[in-house]
């Protein structure tokens, strides 16, 4: 088999599994999949500027919560169905992603991260600041009647799991679509040299900002479907915590990897879930864990996976 | 035809004046040697040409074309490539996929395999296409550096002392393959080894604290006293 036919398979095959799970998966495991599934559709989008651009950002928040907030507020506020609630989430994330690129990208390495973060956390208090409409870190509740998209329940956990399939595998693919393409590698080739990119005739600034924008918008339309099909919008998805979140998935999973987002959020959250159960303690737990992972897989799993078995992984 | 052309070209890094009032000239076609002692500006006078370092003043003309405010990128679309004087290759990426991303510039899908492996060939690195270049011997690094200029098909192609480190019999190889470039471009080519310099130069310039000190044919410079003094020192 070609690593082209290897990658199809692998890809397509995951997705299918996902698919079948829903079938057999009891209601608890079921409810959590749906969960991972749109977080990790976060995480894939965090991993094309991270892993595979090599910009470490810290503000995604901002655009989850863009994502979030434009759909809930025109919901609450406008009326909107959930169909053109959600073009106006993933637009807004768009739009932001496209104006802090401009901005953030005229630094890089640690500046870029202090910058990204800064205006998140300016995101975070407008939030906070216009809580007369967002119910700041109270939230608010997306009520069941609002969150019928084409005559389908969302509210529903079936029809739920299947809309969080379809986001991943729709973010999934575009993800794989994106590093084939010369566009991706062109961006991997950055995070590898930028000045030798810059001397090959590349204008390295439209690509970062580029894979800047379509990461925001990916961040978004996970931040869109989240409020939608778990009904809540709170300024919690605007914090510090939730850029900090997709950047250990994207660690742990694989930076760089397809598939690595995806094993990143399973792996934190069945730890998170399983080391709860044992001992009040279970931070403890995980930290140990992440610190094995760190010293024994620095790629991460998907990475190590890579470098060990199968070289062809994108 | 003049390919390229500097005027009053200088660069001072605070007090320190790099390079001062350069008038540079190269025809199309031919294969011009810089050569200085250490820290007689040549790296510098090149990265102004190709856009590297912005110039303190002068200004720079390609293909009778201004080109002093372009970007490095917009000058290298235009036709110029530039290799690294420290090898700068992408070292976790496959050696077919360093050139790929030269090739791919100007080309769009088989047509890209084709020249890279085209290339690779002709700096005989065919049978290495699929090597992480990170793991290539360095004289070979140094080849795929040369690989990823020519296969942009540059009108001029600047090479940053191209044979620096590499062994004897490399050097015999990196003469004939600048000999067969020679055909389809101008070759500016920094480079500190005289055997190369005098067997495929057509001209050569000689640049001393920053200033043009001779220029001629390589049989003219080396009788050239100036540069004998300034290599040799006058003691």
């Amino acid at each position: 088999m070609s690593a082209t036919a290897k990658t199809l398979t692998l890809h397509l095959g995951l997705l299918a599994v996902l698919f079948a799970l829903q079938f057999v998966l009891p209601a608890y495991h079921h409810g959590n999949l749906a969960r991972i599934m749109v977080l990790a559709s976060y995480a894939v989008g965090y991993n094309i500027l991270f892993g595979y651009t090599g910009l470490l950002s810290l503000g995604h928040a901002l655009f989850f919560a863009a994502g979030m907030y434009g759909m809930g507020l025109t919901i609450q506020y406008a009326g909107f169905t959930p169909a053109p609630a959600l073009i106006v989430g993933i637009l807004a994330g768009a739009v932001v992603a496209a104006a802090l690129a401009l901005l953030a990208l005229r630094t890089t390495g640690v500046a870029f991260l202090i910058v990204t973060l800064m205006f998140a956390q300016a995101g975070y208090l407008t939030i906070l600041y216009f809580g007369e409409y967002t119910r700041g870190d109270e939230g608010f509740v997306i009520q069941a009647f609002d969150r019928m998209l084409w005559g389908i329940d969302l509210s529903n956990p079936e029809n739920r799991y299947f809309a969080a399939w379809g986001l991943f595998a729709v973010c999934l693919l575009l993800c794989l679509r994106l590093v084939r393409a010369p566009f991706g590698k062109t961006l991997v080739a950055i995070r590898e040299n930028e000045e030798r990119v810059r001397m090959l005739g590349y204008n390295t600034f439209a690509h970062k900002w580029g894979a800047m924008v379509i990461s925001g918008t990916i961040s978004a339309a996970a931040g869109a479907f989240y409020g939608l099909l778990f009904g809540y919008a709170g300024a919690t998805f605007a914090s510090v915590q939730y850029s900090i979140f997709p950047l250990l998935w994207v660690l742990l999973g694989g930076a760089g990897t397809v598939l690595g987002p995806f094993v990143g959020t399973l792996f934190m959250f069945y730890l998170i879930d399983l080391s709860s159960g044992v001992t009040t303690a279970y931070l403890l737990i995980v930290g140990v864990a992440l610190v094995l992972l760190t010293l024994f897989a620095p790629q991460g799993l998907t990475g190590e996976l890579r470098r060990r078995v199968w070289r062809w992984l994108p | 035809m003049t390919l390229l052309s500097t005027r009053g070209l200088s660069k001072h890094f605070d007090g320190l004046k790099a390079v001062t009032g350069v008038d540079f000239d190269l025809e199309e076609g031919e294969v011009r040697a810089l050569i200085g002692p250490n820290g007689a500006g040549k790296t510098t006078l090149v990265g102004m040409i190709c856009g590297r370092i912005p110039p303190s003043s002068g200004t720079v003309q390609f293909d009778s074309a201004d080109i002093t405010a372009l970007p490095a990128h917009k000058r290298i679309l235009r036709g110029m490539a530039y290799t690294f004087q420290i090898t700068s290759v992408f070292a976790r990426l496959p050696a077919a996929e360093n050139v790929a991303l030269a090739a791919r510039r100007r080309l769009q899908g088989d047509a890209v395999d084709e020249a890279v492996d085209d290339a690779l060939n002709r700096v005989g690195l065919l049978d290495r296409r699929d090597e992480e270049a990170g793991n290539l011997s360095y004289g070979h690094q140094r080849l795929l550096e040369i690989a990823m200029g020519l296969v942009q098909r540059p009108r001029l192609l600047i090479l940053d002392e191209p044979t620096q480190g590499l062994a004897d019999s490399e050097i015999d190889a990196f003469k004939a393959l600048i000999r067969e470039l020679s055909a389809e471009a101008t070759i500016l080519l920094i480079e500190h080894n005289m055997s190369v310099v005098m067997e495929t130069a057509d001209r050569v310039t000689v640049l001393n604290f920053g200033e043009v000190l001779a220029e001629g044919t390589p049989q003219q410079i080396h009788e050239n006293d100036a540069v004998q003094a300034a290599y040799l020192g006058t003691g």
